[in-house]
Order: structure tokens, then C-alpha cells, then sequence
């Protein structure tokens, strides 16, 4: 008897807990092989880039909180330092550091939520919510900075918009020393777990020659070997005077993404360390943003007092600053890769051109070719190891 | 001298004559190419060992209406060895097709379509030109300068038809563009009896 074979068809997304947002898959299975995978996104496209061309620059900076949304921080952090680059605007070292430490505190953000949720696509229930616990915590620290616990708003160009209470510095320091115990608890959860080890060792493998030709960054092309972190091949703030260890992966599977988001979570706490040891002692008072009055506004009791602050004040939040005519192209060491901002100004007060080029898309479009070939089951644990968030990819 | 000055001074070495101009500004390199130099100019990028500019971070559209080439194709290069960054660009327009870079960095394949998407800039020889960001059966390219901002259908769930319906968008205030632009600081053009005085005026005049 002669069996007809077919290839089947499956629709994975848009609305299932894997996909780790809005994607819709098509996947093309040969039994429980998959043969093809053809990501279908721009679910979550909210036309960012158009908009901005639309805003002052001032107010073209909340949307990058909602690129990637799990790390808003570092996305702000991106777009300031392409303005600042643009008006050659310094940063005082106060705002840098807590610049450097709120980025740290984002990373942690968005780690914590990939590695757990990672262990929950492949089975694990109790991490996430492990993390989450101390995720909220984080967000608590955003809020006491800025207003609000996810879209910040915090970063501004020329330094970040308020300076930070000496308590909450305090709290955040008491913090890191309680957060490495939760680490090593969550560490003796997954890290050797049978399970975990058997959905994510030697899955999803990917050659560094091939992971530097499909465009990948951050922990994906650490995971395959290279040693590239932009916090320290093309430092930015002052990460050069910081001190902190790079992880580096051998096998470039997505067990080695997962590990190295481990410890650079610890890593992560060292820095966080390093910058409020300097911001509770040297650099306890100063500046926070540069003292530019044509782009940084000025304080409220100045305002009071001064004619010139008034007026400036007055200009920045209606008109706002110009920026010079000029391209530029700023990167930042986001949690989920290389987060670039190409910025064209034409000399008037809106960005004529915004490009985003964001981490997770081009990760993203190498889905197809990490997947094939691998079982069905796998292509959750190879998204997850992907770290995806649909806010940046369809932006 | 700058590592990006002798970057540079390498490629006007060996390869000017794949581009048009240079430039170095903010301490990054920027080099004018054209379509037909595009492809061989990124394979030298990429395989001189000398360069090794292997990891292509981002292709991306820009639309400048009033140009007669009104497009522009930015290529953004990384090269981990020399730890340097270069940007390649070119000028196109709606008729003229870019050669896809996809045979050289697999990379380019989706910031292609997202530019054809965009901007509305073809690629020849690329695998799967189509839409990507935007809806399914989606007309236009919405980031072009003449596109406006609220775009020309929105959709609703319709209850009666029990399916989403396309609609015209219809505002119950028209939209309104700010650009606080002050008509002082803006003009270049001699003020009349300007051009009898030594001082310069207008933009640019401090």
C-alpha cells in the first residue's frame, strides 16, 4: 500500500505564550521536523520611526521607551547619545554614572525576564516568577528615579532629567547584596537541571562566522565565541574606568546564551557596585546634565529667579533645541545586542530621519535559519534563547 | 593620524574607484558609492583582510523628495578586527533597482524588504522582496515624506459583517503640524537693504 506524504503546514502565534509577544510563524513540518519557518512580523508596527520624524526631539524620546520594553532605559540611552553626538554635548560624570547604573539595572531587567521565561517555554514554572519578584523590585528603583516604573523618560540629552535621592542610592546598593542569594537560588534551579539541559544543550547552534554574516550582536555573538561587547571594545559614559568581565561562550548553543546571561546578571551587580560606590562618595554632589541652557532645561528654583531660565524653559518645552545639520550613528551595548540609532538632522528642532536598528531584528530573521532541521518543540527554546520583545522588532 | 583617517586613506588607496566621495565626521566614516559599485565594494569591505567588515549592522532608506535621485540607501558596517564602523551610501530613486547586498551578508534580507517596505526601494536579485512591517495587502510606503502621519485606512471590527472592515480615516479635527519654526532664525535670503551692509546676515550670520 502506497502512503501519500505531505509536508504539513502549522500557524505557531500570533497569540501563544512562546512566540513572547505578537509573531505569527509558519512553519513547514516534515513530520516533527521542521523544513521551513517563516516569520510573519510587524503585528506590534506602530510607524515609531514616522513619528518621530514628526516630534521635537525631546519629545521623540518617550517612544524609545517603548521599543523594547522589558530595558527602556537602554533604548533612551541610544537616541541621547546620538543627539548628544550631534550637538557635541558632555556629559557631567555624575549623570554618567547614573546613567551607567540605571542601564546596569535594565540589563538585569531584561535578562531576568529572558532567562526565566526561557525556562518556562521549556517547561520550568517556578522561575519566572522568581524573577518577576525581584523584576518588581527594579521597576520600584525605576519609579523612584523617574516617575514611572516601565516608560521612564529618564535619560534626556545632555544627562539624565533629575538627580537621584541618597536613599534610594543606599536601598539600590542594600539591594545588590541581597540579589546574588536569588541568583544562586534561580542558578541551582536551572543551570544543571536535567531538563532544562536536555531542551537547550547543543540546540539552536550557530557558527561565529555565521553569526557575524547575519548581523547578530550582544549575547548571541558572545554565546558563538567572540569576545565583543560594545561596553568595552567602543566604550561610551564611562564603562572604561569601570571594571568587569566579559562572558564568553564556546558551543554558540542556546544553553552557552543562556549561561552567559547568568553571569553577566552578576556582572551586571559588580558595575552597579562600582558606580554607587562613586556616586555615595567622589561624586556625590554635581551635575547631572550638562549646564548647556539652549538644550538642557533649566531647574525649577531658577526658573523662579532668573529671567534668562525662564525664558529658556519657555523655548525648550515649546520650540525646543535645534540640533545642528549632520548624521550620526550612536550604539549602545542593549541587553538584547548592539541597540543603533542613525539619526539625520537638517538643522531644525525634529529629526528629519530616525533609523532604529534594533537587536532583535535581525536575531529574528535568523530564525529560519537556526531552526531547520530541529524538532518542532525546539523552535520555542531557540526563540527564547533569541530574546525577543515585538516592541523593538516591529518598532 | 586616526586609526578611521588611515582606514580611509587604505580604501583611497586601493579602491577609489568604487566610490564617489568620502567624508569623516563625528569620528565616522561615511563613503559615497552608487548602484552599480555597491555590491563590489561591500565584497572588498568584507573580504580584504586588511578591512573585514564583516557584519553588516543595518541597510536602511532615506526619502529627500526635492533631490532628483530622491532616495537614499545607507549600509551601516562593522568590522570586529579593526574594531571600526563605516557607513556606505547611495543615491536612488522609484525606477532605479539597488542590487540586494543578501549574497554578501545574509543580514541584508530583511532590511531590505523593510526599505522596500518603507520607502519603496527595489532590490534586484533579492530572494523574497516583500512587505514586511506593515499589514497584509497594505498600499503605499509609509515612511516617504509625502506619506501623512495618519496614514489614509483604519481598520474597526465590524459587528454586523463579524469581520475587521478597512475604512478611510476620518479625523474629527485635522491634523495639525507645530514646527516652531521662527521665521527669524530660518530665512537665508538678504533682508532687502542687507546686501548694502559689510556684516553677514541671516542663517548661519552670529
Amino acid at each position: 500500500m502506497e502512503h501519500q506524504i505531505r509536508n504539513f503546514n502549522i500557524n505557531f502565534g500570533p497569540q501563544h505564550p512562546a512566540a513572547h509577544g505578537v509573531l505569527r510563524l509558519v512553519l513547514e513540518l516534515n513530520g516533527e521536523l521542521v523544513e521551513r519557518v517563516d516569520p510573519h512580523i510587524g503585528l506590534l508596527h506602530r510607524g515609531t520611526e514616522k513619528l518621530i520624524e514628526a516630534k521635537t526631539y525631546l519629545q521623540a524620546l518617550p517612544y524609545f521607551d517603548r521599543l523594547d520594553y522589558v530595558a527602556p532605559m537602554c533604548q533612551e540611552h541610544g537616541y541621547c547619545l546620538a543627539v548628544e553626538k550631534l550637538l557635541q554635548l558632555e556629559v557631567p560624570k555624575r549623570g554618567q554614572l547614573i546613567r551607567v547604573l540605571y542601564a546596569e539595572i535594565s540589563r538585569l531587567l531584561s535578562h531576568l525576564l529572558n532567562v526565566t521565561t526561557q525556562a518556562m517555554d521549556v517547561g520550568a514554572l517556578t522561575p519566572p516568577l522568581w524573577g518577576f519578584e525581584e523584576r518588581e523590585k527594579l521597576m520600584v528603583f525605576y519609579e523612584r528615579a523617574s516617575g514611572s516604573r516601565m516608560h521612564a523618560a529618564y535619560f534626556r540629552p545632555g544627562g539624565v532629567h533629575q538627580d537621584v535621592p541618597e536613599q534610594l542610592l543606599q536601598d539600590i546598593a542594600r539591594w545588590c547584596e541581597t540579589f546574588p542569594k536569588v541568583l544562586d537560588d534561580i542558578d541551582n534551579l536551572i543551570t544543571e537541571n536535567r531538563i532544562f539541559k536536555q531542551r537547550n544543550v547543543d540546540i539552536g547552534v550557530i557558527s561565529l562566522a555565521d553569526a557575524w554574516a547575519r548581523g547578530f550582536s550582544g549575547v548571541l555573538i558572545r554565546g558563538s565565541g567572540a569576545a565583543w561587547d560594545l561596553r568595552r571594545a567602543q566604550p561610551y559614559e564611562c564603562y572604561s574606568e569601570l571594571e568587569f568581565d566579559i562572558p564568553v561562550g564556546k558551543n554558540g548553543d542556546c544553553y552557552d546564551r543562556y549561561v552567559i546571561r547568568m553571569i553577566e546578571m552578576r556582572q551586571s551587580i559588580n558595575i552597579m557596585q562600582q558606580c554607587l560606590e562613586r556616586l555615595l562618595s567622589t561624586e556625590k554632589i554635581g551635575p547631572v546634565s550638562a549646564l548647556n541652557g539652549k538644550v538642557v532645561p533649566p531647574k525649577r528654583g531658577e526658573m523662579k529667579r532668573s529671567m534668562e531660565a525662564l525664558i529658556h524653559h519657555f523655548k525648550l518645552y515649546t520650540e525646543g533645541f535645534h540640533v545642528p545639520e549632520g548624521e550620526a550613528y550612536a550604539a549602545v551595548e542593549a541587553p538584547k545586542g548592539e541597540f543603533g540609532v542613525y539619526l539625520i538632522a537638517d538643522g531644525t528642532n525634529s529629526p528629519y530621519r530616525c533609523k532604529i536598528r534594533a537587536p532583535g531584528f535581525a536575531h529574528l530573521q535568523a530564525m529560519d535559519f537556526m531552526t531547520r532541521g530541529h524538532q518542532l518543540a525546539d523552535v520555542s527554546a531557540i526563540l527564547g534563547s533569541l530574546d525577543i520583545v515585538f516592541g523593538e522588532v516591529d518598532r | 593620524m586616526s586609526n578611521l583617517q588611515k582606514l580611509l586613506q587604505e580604501l583611497q588607496a586601493d579602491y577609489s574607484q568604487l566610490f564617489r566621495s568620502s567624508s569623516i565626521r563625528f569620528g565616522e566614516l561615511t563613503v559615497v558609492t552608487d548602484v552599480d559599485h555597491i555590491i563590489p565594494l561591500l565584497k572588498n569591505l568584507r573580504d580584504d583582510e586588511r578591512f573585514r567588515f564583516i557584519c553588516l549592522l543595518d541597510v536602511c532608506g532615506v526619502d529627500w523628495p526635492e533631490r532628483k535621485m530622491r532616495f537614499e540607501v545607507a549600509y551601516h558596517l562593522l568590522s570586529p578586527y579593526r574594531n571600526e564602523r563605516i557607513r556606505l551610501k547611495l543615491q536612488t530613486d522609484e525606477e532605479t533597482a539597488v542590487p540586494s547586498a543578501c549574497e554578501v551578508f545574509p543580514a541584508a534580507d530583511w532590511f531590505e524588504r523593510e526599505a522596500w517596505d518603507m520607502y519603496g526601494i527595489l532590490f534586484t536579485g533579492h530572494p523574497d522582496l516583500r512587505r514586511i512591517l506593515t499589514d497584509y495587502g497594505f498600499d503605499g510606503h509609509p515612511l516617504r515624506k509625502d506619506f501623512p502621519l495618519t496614514g489614509y485606512v483604519e481598520v474597526r471590527y465590524d459587528d454586523a459583517q463579524k469581520r475587521v472592515v478597512y475604512e478611510p480615516v476620518e479625523l474629527k479635527q485635522e491634523y495639525r503640524h507645530f514646527d516652531f519654526l521662527s521665521p527669524w532664525e530660518g530665512t537665508a535670503a538678504l533682508l532687502p537693504g542687507d546686501e548694502k551692509s559689510d556684516e553677514p546676515s541671516g542663517r548661519g550670520a552670529v
